[in-house]
């Protein structure tokens, strides 16, 4: 369920979301916002008949991982973007339900990511019903340098919350996973 | 309506708690994998602490917010269960302690994921997902330890005998847990044992490592603010910069 302007939006609505896809994450520089599924809505009131005659925009957003540093850099990277654009009055909302689900993420996005030596989750959103060791082994994932499945999870926690650390035992090389979330 | 805030603040305690010992491994982790695995697993923990206490900040209705409940008050005013500010110890001491921590957490969360409480529901929800990759790191590495090397089967062992005691407060309802029982916003930690105990059994047996007897003398008194020496240590070093220069933000 990635969003994109709906084509209810008004204008400058559509606007705001192409400007969104120019604001990339901070750790990940290939993916844009958008494509990573954070940006949830974009609320606008238009300037007409208002005092100073200047739009009004809402950004509202969704945390990846609680801890991640990122969201803060994102947060004031969309600021200063729409700020960028001439919107002055810009107002970032955090909304944590529904919790941000990497099938959010688009096929644009997770084909940026493999060309960037990231592997996309090779799972739909993890699975929580359970915690049985069975249940809870490693996926299985392609390395995204050659494309063998023949791989191994080397670390469960990589260099960033969001990923893995792997390695290709055919072209030996390790290779970041983005977890399924 | 303050039940409320008292309950929400333990929670947010435990997962400040152990976020912050789990830090005490940054950059010297027995592997780097390892300390990686630690700090990130740290990262998650402060979070959903922050998720949290902002909540409680918000019901208890004086104004204080996440920092100010994490950095102004002492040792007796924290409400944390005692396992989460046992020290490090040595890596098993570390990996049990995360372990029996991390199974109770998915449960205690997977409960609050229906809780009557939309805010408590929502923040359940989104850190059920980082715990549930908690607990198979956790589980991983005590079954390949526990069914290792004849030292690090022994290790594990000892850490699994010391840290024992420490579980039964997990479970032990006081007025506060009975209250939140009734309300429906959180659940009856009976049912919540029986779970727990059922999956570290396996996984201990899985790893070749024995459950301590049924009946065994636990300690409590984290949940009352009554805490062992270590959380006074514990806060002087997280507290210090606040202590030091109040006020002080960046």
């Amino acid at each position: 369920m990635n969003l994109r302007a709906q084509p209810s939006a008004t204008p400058l609505q559509a606007r705001i979301w192409q400007w969104l896809e120019q604001v990339s994450d901070p750790e990940i520089p290939v993916i844009s916002v958008v494509d990573l599924g954070i940006v949830r809505s974009v609320e606008v009131t238009e300037g007409d008949g208002r005092p100073d005659g200047q739009a009004r925009c809402t950004i509202v957003i969704t945390p990846t991982y609680s801890g991640c540093p990122a969201m803060g850099v994102i947060a004031s990277e969309i600021v200063a973007a729409l700020n960028g654009h001439g919107l002055q009055q810009v107002e970032i909302r955090t909304q944590l339900s529904p919790a941000w689900s990497t099938d959010w993420m688009t096929e644009t996005g997770k084909q940026q990511l493999k060309g960037y030596g990231i592997a996309p989750p090779a799972q739909r959103v993890i699975d929580i019903s359970g915690i049985s060791r069975k249940r809870l082994q490693a996926p299985n994932v392609a390395c995204p340098h050659c494309g063998s499945s023949n791989t191994i999870c080397v670390s469960q926690f990589g260099s960033t919350s969001c990923k893995s650390l792997y390695q290709c035992k055919d072209c030996m090389e390790p290779f970041d996973y983005f977890k399924a979330h | 309506m303050s039940d409320k805030a008292n309950y929400v603040r333990r929670l947010g305690d435990n997962a400040l708690i152990l976020s912050q010992r789990l830090s005490e491994w940054c950059g010297k982790g027995p592997a780097l994998e390892e300390d990686m695995a630690l700090t990130n697993v740290a990262l998650d923990l402060i979070g959903q602490a922050r998720m949290w206490l902002t909540y409680a900040g918000e019901l208890e209705g004086k104004g204080r917010t996440e920092d100010q409940l994490a950095y102004l008050r002492d040792a007796h005013q924290f409400n944390n269960l005692l396992l989460v500010e046992q020290p490090n110890g040595n890596y098993a001491d570390t990996l049990v302690r995360q372990f029996f921590f991390d199974v109770w957490h998915y449960f205690m969360l997977e409960a609050l994921c229906s809780s009557s409480d939309a805010r408590i529901a929502e923040i359940a929800q989104k850190s059920i997902k980082e715990v549930t990759y908690h607990v198979r790191r956790s589980a991983d590495l005590v079954v390949r330890l526990g069914d290792g090397t004849d030292m690090s089967h022994k290790m594990m062992q000892q850490s699994i005998d010391r840290l024992w005691m420490y579980t039964g407060e997990m479970f032990a309802a006081d007025a506060l847990d009975a209250a939140m029982s009734d309300q429906g916003i959180a659940p009856n930690l009976s049912g919540l044992q029986e779970k727990w105990l059922q999956h570290v059994e396996e996984a201990l047996a899985e790893a070749t490592l024995q459950s301590p007897a049924a009946g065994a003398w636990m300690q409590s008194g984290g949940k009352q603010g009554k805490h062992s020496e270590h959380l006074g240590y514990l806060l002087a070093e997280m507290q210090f910069l606040q202590r030091a220069y109040p006020g002080a933000s960046w």
